[in-house]
């Protein structure tokens, strides 16, 4: 077994590369199962994770149970994500991968590929806010605010990939970040006063 | 969360090897040690419910590649396993000649989602049954075999009619897959002991042994679907009644496809869910449209067709009638589409 400990994701994808070979032969053979050709490594030991957030890079060294919210609230310290439900079923903790909204709960910080944006890079580098973040406060689109991060990214994602012709494709869209306080018409208009701001609809 | 390995797998070959299953084991496809990850939508939540407890997950995400294209061709639809639910849902290709498939993907989960969630897990989701996604209830037959099934007499108002038995009775949810039965689709995948082709109508297994939930082995991958095209594709609509408007499982759901050449129907597809223990084709409703036009009376007779042996519980005998309604209503919407 090689040594991990410089990089434990290259040394397994070398492994499995060389197990390629061996398996190729009985998988058209039909042949029995045979055991794993990788030994198991330790599962408590960190992994190594290269994260770009906000245009910057991030190199942890995590457990590999961590998730991209925890990744990005603990080890990095943006704490603007929320952690609502932890099971993806609120939207609290969106963020955009690859400029997709993207749950950061359900996803393991070392198997994110693209770069995250979190709600403190929505902003423009000058402190700008965003026309989405000044539309939420002119149109009072929040009470409590917990909920207010995830609302505002899938609320980029939704004017940036064209969902926000009509309310109806707004809530729609925005059906999978919940509001206890309900603020909901208050979303609906603030993402129709940011749409004009942001170009398209 | 337990301890798992993570494995990142750059190819086919090399997440085979990676997931092969152990000499001699004896688990189903669900409770094998090592399992593949793409999406992770449900992986992840049911490892943090300690529902699942894989000991290794494979990361399939860098098989796209090869394994994430959508392509018309004359024999039909075909789709990668890792396609996500998002793209498909608004390929051109899709939204045309085959609605229903778009639509069933439009109307699941929510847009995080779908952007998230590949094909090939979509149709290995597991059941919403409480009882089953919580392990603090000792009796799931589906997570302990033989421990019984505290559904059956539990609160089982969103727990399945059609397909059922005193093992089980939890109700499949997801949409696209029933799409894929009611076409006819094909599964292909690749596992230890090669490649082979599967009928999707044969992919999901009864509930009188339901801790299996489909026919493949451990260490088996869904690399992707073809979908038949035929004069029925077009004119086929899915129909999904539930508690509230957007972001809920269906409580009664029916996708449907048509072919009416001269005001008769010569061909219908039929696919239920929610309803259903798995995603149900109903070959009874479809030979009871053959041959006759489709007007109300007709559709209303399918859909008693199709729940003719539908076995209700104390809280969920109201889905015979919303499930009659639902389908009756797919099938009214889809023939007033264009072929």
């Amino acid at each position: 077994m090689p040594d991990q400990t410089a990089s434990p994701q290259l040394s397994r994808r070398g492994l499995l590369g060389a197990s390629t070979a061996v398996a190729a032969g009985p998988l058209m053979a039909a042949a029995p199962v045979v055991a794993p050709a990788t030994p198991p490594v330790d599962p408590r030991r960190p992994v190594d994770v290269a994260l770009t957030v906000n245009g910057q890079q991030h190199h942890l060294a995590i457990d590999v149970r961590t998730t991209l919210l925890d990744a990005v609230r603990t080890h990095i310290g943006l704490t603007g994500s929320k952690k609502g439900c932890d099971h993806g079923q609120c939207g609290a903790c969106t963020m955009l991968v690859d400029g997709k909204a993207t749950l950061s709960c359900l996803s393991l910080a070392a198997m994110v590929r693209g770069p995250v944006t979190t709600i403190e890079g929505i902003a423009g580098t000058d402190g700008t806010l965003h026309p989405m973040q000044q539309a939420f406060i002119d149109q009072d689109a929040f009470q409590c605010g917990y909920c207010t991060p995830g609302q505002i990214v899938s609320a980029v994602a939704c004017v940036q990939g064209g969902h926000a012709a009509s309310d109806a494709a707004i809530r729609e869209y925005m059906s999978g970040n919940l509001c206890r306080c309900a603020a909901y018409p208050h979303i609906v208009a603030a993402i129709n006063q940011a749409k004009d701001g942001m170009g398209r609809a | 969360m337990r301890p798992f390995n993570l494995d990142h797998a750059a190819t086919l070959p090399a997440a085979l090897a990676a997931a092969r299953p152990v000499a001699g084991a004896r688990v189903p496809p669900t409770a094998a040690p090592a399992q593949f990850i793409a999406g992770g939508t449900q992986m992840l939540d049911l490892m943090k419910l300690d529902t699942m407890q894989p000991a290794t997950l494979v990361d399939i995400n860098a098989l796209s590649a090869a394994h994430g294209r959508i392509e018309a061709k004359s024999d039909g639809l075909h789709l990668g396993a890792l396609v996500r639910m998002s793209e498909a849902e608004a390929h051109p290709d899709i939204l045309r000649d085959y609605p229903v498939i778009a639509q069933t993907l439009q109307m699941a989960a929510s847009p995080q989602i779908r952007n998230m969630a590949s094909l090939g897990g979509n149709v290995l989701q597991r059941t919403r049954c409480c009882y089953f996604r919580d392990p603090g209830w000792a009796q799931c037959n589906k997570r302990e075999p033989g421990s019984g099934c505290a559904a059956l007499d539990g609160v089982n108002r969103k727990h399945a009619v059609l397909g059922v038995s005193d093992q089980c009775i939890a109700a499949y949810s997801g949409d696209f897959a029933q799409a894929l039965v009611a076409l006819g689709a094909e599964v292909q995948t690749a596992g230890p002991n090669g490649v082979r082709t599967i009928a999707f109508e044969k992919l999901h297994t009864a509930s009188d042994n339901p801790h299996t939930e489909t026919v493949l082995a451990p260490g088996e991958l869904i690399t992707g679907f073809r979908v038949p095209s035929g004069p029925w594709t077009r004119r086929s609509a899915y129909v999904k009644i539930r508690d509230r408007e957007s972001y809920a499982y269906g409580l009664a759901t029916a996708a449907v496809a048509l072919d009416i050449q001269g005001g008769v129907v010569r061909e219908a597809r039929i696919g239920l869910g929610a309803v259903s223990y798995r995603p149900w084709r109903s070959h009874e409703a479809e030979a009871a449209l053959r041959g006759k036009p489709l007007t109300e009376d007709t559709a209303n007779a399918t859909a008693r067709a199709a729940f003719a042996g539908a076995k209700p519980r104390q809280d969920n005998a109201y889905l015979i009638d919303l499930g009659r309604r639902t389908l009756a209503r797919a099938l009214l919407q889809a023939s007033r589409l264009e072929a």
